[in-house]
C-alpha cells in the first residue's frame, strides 16, 4: 500500500468509460454464483448494488441497521435526479453535466470519474423509469424536468418533493426481486462492527445483530460499503439520526485511505432550529430556490414580520451579490450568504439565525395552484414542523449539515485501498470534489450501484473464482469478532452518568462552532483540543444500561459516537492541512476582497486521502494530484 | 407542560408487558413527540434504567421506521403526521398520554414499542417490482403515460410502510398498504404487463402472514400519515378481480 494508483483508463475523457468496459475482465456466468458479494447498506447505491449484482448471477448478502431496507436514508432525498437526457433542448449535454460537476465541486473531483456519473446518468433515468418510479410527467405523457441550484439548464427529474423515496422504492422493489429469487439475502437490523482483512484483501465483515445483540462472522470474495456520509457528526443535520459513518471509519482502520475529509456540504435551506432538544434539522429541498426568493431586511436587527417589510426595505442579496445565477448559486455559495447575513445582524425570527425563503412573487406570478402543484409537500412538511403557512408569509430558512462529500478514496473502479473492499454512492469521495451540486447524489448513487460497480468489480474478481468460499472460522474471523467484543465490553464497562447522545451533542456543537460553514486556524486547533478532552470525558463518564446481548440503542449510540471522535479529529487535520477555500471547505485566511473561497491550484490541486496508523498516532497524508485534460481551472463565478 | 406518560414496557417478544407510568416536567410545546421520548430516555439512562425502545430514524416523516400507538391514534390524534413530526404543541400542560406499540398479530412486539413488521416487507418480495434488470430499459420517453394515471400513481407510491394502516384497522388488514403498491404499477403502463401475477402473489403472501380481511371501515384511510386513499383497496380489489 502507499500509492494512489487511480487506474483511470487511457484515451479521450469521453471514450475512457467505454473503453473500459470493452477491455474488463469478466466472471463467467457459470462462475458468478460461486462468488460471494457483501454489500453493506441499502440506500440508492447499496440497493442498487445489491440487486444489479444478483441480476448477474453473483450470491449477494446485504445488511442495513434499519428494520427494512427500504429505511436508508435516501429516501429523504427531495429535489431530483439529473440526467443529461436533454428533453428541454435547453443545450444539455453529458459534457455539460459533467463540466457543472466539475466546476460546482471547484475543480476538486477526479475528472474521469465524474464524466462517467454523467454519461451513465441517462441510463439511470431509464432504469427508474422502467422500474415503476412515477416521476412528474407532461400532459402529453412525457417525463417532466425542473431547474436545480448551480446550473442553467432545466435537468432534474423529479416526483414532487419527494424523489428520493421514489427513487429509493425504485431500488427496493429490484432488490425485492433478486431476494424472491434467491440471488440476494438480506440481512436487515445489523449493524457492521468490523471489516476482515485476509492476506490483504476484504474477506468479510463482523455484524451485530442489533434484536439479539448476537456476533456475527459473514465471508465473502469482496465487501461493498455503500453506507452513506457522515454528516451526523454535527449531530443536528438533515440526516437520519441514526446515520453513522462506523462502517466506514472501521473500514479505514483496516487500511482503506480517508479522502477529503474536511469537505462537508452545509445545506442552505434547512427549517432552522425550534428548542434546545432538537434531535434533527429538517430539509426545505433547494428546488424551492427555483421559485422562492431569498432576503433580509435591509435595516439590522429588523422585528417587523416579513409581510410588512416594503419591498424597497428587502436586500435580495443573492440577486444583488450574484446577478447571473440568483437565488440558483450552488449550496456553499448560498450558505455562506446567509450565514454572511445572519453574523452581521440581519437575520430573522427570534433567533437571529435564519433568513426569509419568499413565494409572494412566484405565487402572483404564477398563481397559488401551479406553486403547490410543485411544491406542495414541502409546504405542507414546514407547517407541520413549524405551524407556519409558507402560501401567506415567508418560509424561513437556515443552513444545515448536508452531505459530506469526503469518503473512502476509491480508484476509477470504486475500489477502495484494501483490494476487494469497495465504497459507492456517498461512502466515497470522488465525484463531488469539493461541493456536490443539487440533485446529483442519488445521481451519482444509482449510477454507482446499477451501471459502474457490475461493471468494475468483474475485473477483480475475475481472478477470484478459483478461491474457495470464504470460510469464516479462519482466525482473522476470530481476531476481528474477539475485538469487536472487547470493544463492547469496554464502552458497556465504562458505567459512568452520562448518554451517548448528550456526548454527541457536545461534539455536533464543537463541530459547527469551529469545523462549520467557515474554518480558521485558531478555530480548528481549538476544535481538536476540545475534542480530545470531550473524548477522554466519555471513555471516563459514558453510561449505557442493560445489557450487550440484547437489543440496547445505547450501546448501538456509544459505538457510532466513539469513532465519531476519532474522524472529526481526522477532519479537522484534513481542513488544517488545506491551506485555501475551495467549494464547501472555506478557509477565513483564504478568501478574495469581496469574500469568495480563494483556490489554491498551485498547491492543492489535490485529493488528500488519509492513511491511519493507529490508535493515537497521527495520520499519514497520501497525494492524488489531479490532472484535467479537459477543462481549465477557472475561478468559479456566478456572479 | 408537565405530562404524566403511561408507555407499554415488555422486555422482549416472549415476555409479558406492562404500562410504566413517567412523570415529564418542562415540556416544550416546541418539541417533537419523539424529541420528548428522548428527553424520558435522557433522565432514565442518567438513573441507570432501562431506555425505552423505539424505532426511528429520519425523523422527517419519509423513512416509515417510527410509529406507535399515541392515545388510542396510530401517530397520535393528529391528522397525516407520523409520530416523528407530531409536535407537542397538540398537548397540554396536566394531559395523560398513553403509548402503545402496533398491536396486530403479524407485528409481534420485539421490545417496548418496536414491533416487527418484516411482513411488510414479504409482501413486497412476493411481486412489489416490476422485472426489469438493470441495462435492459427502453429509453425513458419511450413509455409515455398519461399525466392524471401517472399523478394518480404518485399518490399511491408515497406510502412509507409504517404499518399504522394495519394497527388502526380491527381486523389488522393491509389491504391498504398492498393496495397503494398495486396501484402504483397498475396505473402505469410499465406496470401492466405482469399486473396479474402481481397482485395474486401479494394477496396470496398478505393472506399467507395472517393479516385480516378488509370490511370497509376505513380506519386505515383515517390514520394514514401519507392520506393514501381507500379508492387505492377498490382498485385492488377490481385488480384481483381482473387476475383470475
Amino acid at each position: 500500500m502507499g500509492k494512489l494508483i487511480s487506474k483511470v483508463p487511457e484515451g479521450p475523457l469521453a471514450q475512457k468509460w467505454t473503453r473500459y468496459k470493452s477491455s474488463v475482465k469478466l466472471v463467467n456466468p457459470a462462475n458468478k454464483k460461486k462468488v460471494e458479494i457483501i454489500v453493506v447498506g441499502t440506500g440508492l447505491s447499496g440497493a442498487s448494488a445489491a440487486s444489479s449484482l444478483g441480476e448477474l448471477g453473483y450470491s449477494v448478502k446485504n445488511f442495513c441497521y434499519q428494520d427494512s431496507p427500504r429505511r436508508a436514508h435516501s429516501v429523504a432525498a427531495q429535489g431530483g435526479i439529473n440526467a443529461a437526457k436533454n428533453y428541454q433542448n435547453d443545450g444539455d449535454s453529458v459534457y455539460r453535466l459533467f463540466y457543472d460537476m466539475i466546476k460546482g465541486g471547484d475543480y476538486r473531483a477526479r475528472e474521469a470519474n465524474v464524466y462517467r456519473a454523467a454519461e451513465v446518468s441517462n441510463q439511470v433515468i431509464d432504469h427508474f423509469t422502467a422500474l415503476g418510479v412515477p416521476f412528474a410527467r407532461d400532459y402529453g405523457g412525457t417525463l417532466d424536468t425542473r431547474s436545480f441550484g448551480g446550473v442553467q439548464v432545466s435537468r432534474t427529474f423529479y416526483a414532487k418533493g419527494q424523489t428520493g423515496q421514489q427513487c429509493l422504492l425504485g431500488c427496493y422493489s429490484s432488490l425485492n426481486r433478486q431476494i424472491k429469487k434467491g440471488n440476494v439475502k438480506m440481512f436487515p437490523r445489523r449493524e457492521m462492527l468490523d471489516l476482515v482483512v485476509i492476506d490483504g484483501r476484504a474477506r468479510g465483515i463482523i455484524t451485530r445483530n442489533l434484536i439479539t445483540g448476537e456476533i456475527e462472522r459473514h465471508g465473502a470474495h469482496a465487501v461493498v460499503l455503500a453506507t452513506g456520509g457522515y454528516g451526523t457528526i454535527y449531530y443536528l443535520s438533515t440526516l437520519a439520526v441514526n446515520s453513522n459513518a462506523s462502517a466506514a471509519w472501521k473500514a479505514h482502520k483496516k487500511g482503506a485511505f480517508f479522502a477529503n475529509p474536511s469537505f462537508v456540504q452545509i445545506h442552505p435551506t434547512s427549517v432552522p432550529q425550534l428548542n434546545e432538544f432538537q434531535s434533527k434539522l429538517t430539509l426545505m429541498s433547494e428546488s424551492l430556490r427555483n421559485d422562492g426568493r431569498i432576503w433580509v431586511s435591509k435595516t439590522r436587527g429588523d422585528k417587523r414580520p416579513a409581510n410588512d417589510v416594503p419591498e424597497d426595505e428587502r436586500d435580495y442579496y443573492l440577486e444583488r451579490r450574484y446577478p447571473t445565477f440568483g437565488n440558483l448559486v450552488p449550496r456553499d455559495v448560498a450558505s455562506r450568504a446567509a450565514k454572511e447575513r445572519c453574523d452581521a445582524g440581519y437575520g430573522v425570527g427570534e433567533t437571529g439565525l435564519a433568513v426569509n425563503l419568499d413565494f409572494r412573487d412566484a405565487i402572483n406570478k404564477q398563481g397559488k395552484k401551479a406553486i403547490e402543484n410543485k411544491y406542495g409537500n414541502l409546504f405542507d412538511m414546514y407547517k407541520t414542523i413549524t405551524g407556519i403557512d409558507s402560501y401567506e408569509e415567508p418560509m424561513r430558512i437556515y443552513p444545515a449539515g448536508h452531505y459530506t462529500m469526503g469518503g473512502l478514496w476509491v480508484d476509477y473502479e470504486l475500489m477502495t485501498t484494501i483490494p476487494g473492499l469497495y465504497a459507492i454512492g456517498e461512502s466515497n469521495f470522488s465525484d463531488h470534489g469539493a461541493n456536490r451540486l443539487g440533485a446529483s447524489s442519488l445521481m451519482q448513487a444509482a449510477g454507482d450501484g446499477y451501471f459502474v460497480l457490475p461493471n468494475t468489480i468483474s475485473n477483480y474478481l475475475a481472478d477470484q473464482i478459483s478461491v474457495a468460499k470464504i470460510a469464516t472460522d479462519k482466525p482473522e474471523f476470530a481476531d476481528a469478532e474477539k475485538a469487536a467484543m472487547e470493544r463492547i465490553s469496554k464502552l458497556m464497562s465504562i458505567k459512568g452518568k452520562q448518554t451517548a447522545s448528550s456526548f454527541h451533542k457536545r461534539l455536533g456543537r464543537i463541530m459547527w462552532d469551529y469545523v462549520g460553514m467557515s474554518r480558521n486556524e485558531a478555530g480548528l486547533k481549538k476544535a481538536l483540543e476540545l475534542i480530545g478532552e470531550l473524548k477522554d470525558e466519555f471513555w471516563k463518564d459514558l453510561n449505557i444500561p442493560g445489557n450487550a446481548d440484547d437489543l440496547n440503542m445505547e450501546l448501538e449510540k456509544a459505538g457510532r459516537v466513539a469513532d465519531y471522535f476519532d474522524l472529526a479529529q481526522l477532519l479537522i487535520t484534513d481542513a488544517l492541512n488545506r491551506k485555501e477555500s475551495c467549494g464547501a471547505h472555506f478557509r477565513e485566511e483564504y478568501q478574495t476582497p469581496d469574500g469568495e473561497a480563494l483556490r489554491n491550484d498551485e498547491e492543492y490541486a489535490y485529493v488528500a486521502a488519509w492513511e491511519y496508523t493507529g490508535e493515537g498516532k497521527p495520520h499519514i497524508l497520501h497525494k492524488e494530484e489531479l490532472k484535467f485534460e479537459e477543462v481549465e481551472m477557472k475561478v468559479r463565478s456566478y456572479k | 407542560m408537565n405530562l404524566t406518560l403511561k408507555i407499554w414496557r415488555q422486555k422482549n417478544a416472549g415476555a409479558k408487558g406492562n404500562f410504566a407510568t413517567y412523570r415529564m416536567e418542562d415540556v416544550s410545546p416546541k418539541m417533537s413527540f419523539l424529541e420528548m421520548l428522548d428527553a424520558l430516555n435522557k433522565k432514565l439512562v442518567e438513573e441507570d434504567k432501562d431506555p425505552v425502545a423505539f424505532d426511528h430514524d429520519c425523523r422527517e416523516g419519509i423513512c416509515g421506521s417510527c410509529g406507535m400507538y399515541i392515545n388510542g391514534h396510530p401517530h397520535g390524534p393528529v391528522p397525516a403526521v407520523t409520530t416523528c413530526l407530531l409536535s407537542m404543541r397538540y398537548f397540554s400542560d396536566g394531559d395523560t398520554i398513553c403509548v402503545e406499540p402496533w398491536r396486530a398479530k403479524p407485528f409481534p412486539v420485539i421490545k417496548d414499542l418496536i414491533v416487527d413488521r418484516s411482513a411488510f416487507d414479504k409482501i413486497q418480495i412476493a411481486g412489489g417490482y416490476i422485472s426489469v434488470n438493470a441495462g435492459a430499459a427502453p429509453e425513458a420517453n419511450s413509455i409515455p403515460a398519461q399525466k392524471k394515471n401517472s399523478d394518480t400513481a404518485f399518490d399511491s407510491s408515497i406510502c412509507i410502510g409504517c404499518g399504522a394502516c394495519v394497527a388502526a384497522c380491527k381486523n389488522a388488514s393491509a389491504m391498504l398498504f398492498v393496495s397503494a403498491k398495486i396501484s402504483q404499477f397498475a396505473l402505469l403502463p410499465q406496470g401492466r404487463i405482469e399486473a396479474k401475477d402481481r397482485v395474486r402473489a401479494m394477496v396470496e403472501m398478505m393472506d399467507e402472514l395472517g393479516f385480516g380481511n378488509c370490511s370497509n371501515t376505513g380506519a386505515c384511510e383515517a390514520e394514514c400519515p401519507k392520506e393514501i386513499k381507500l379508492t387505492n383497496i377498490a382498485r385492488l380489489n377490481r385488480e384481483y378481480y381482473k387476475a383470475y
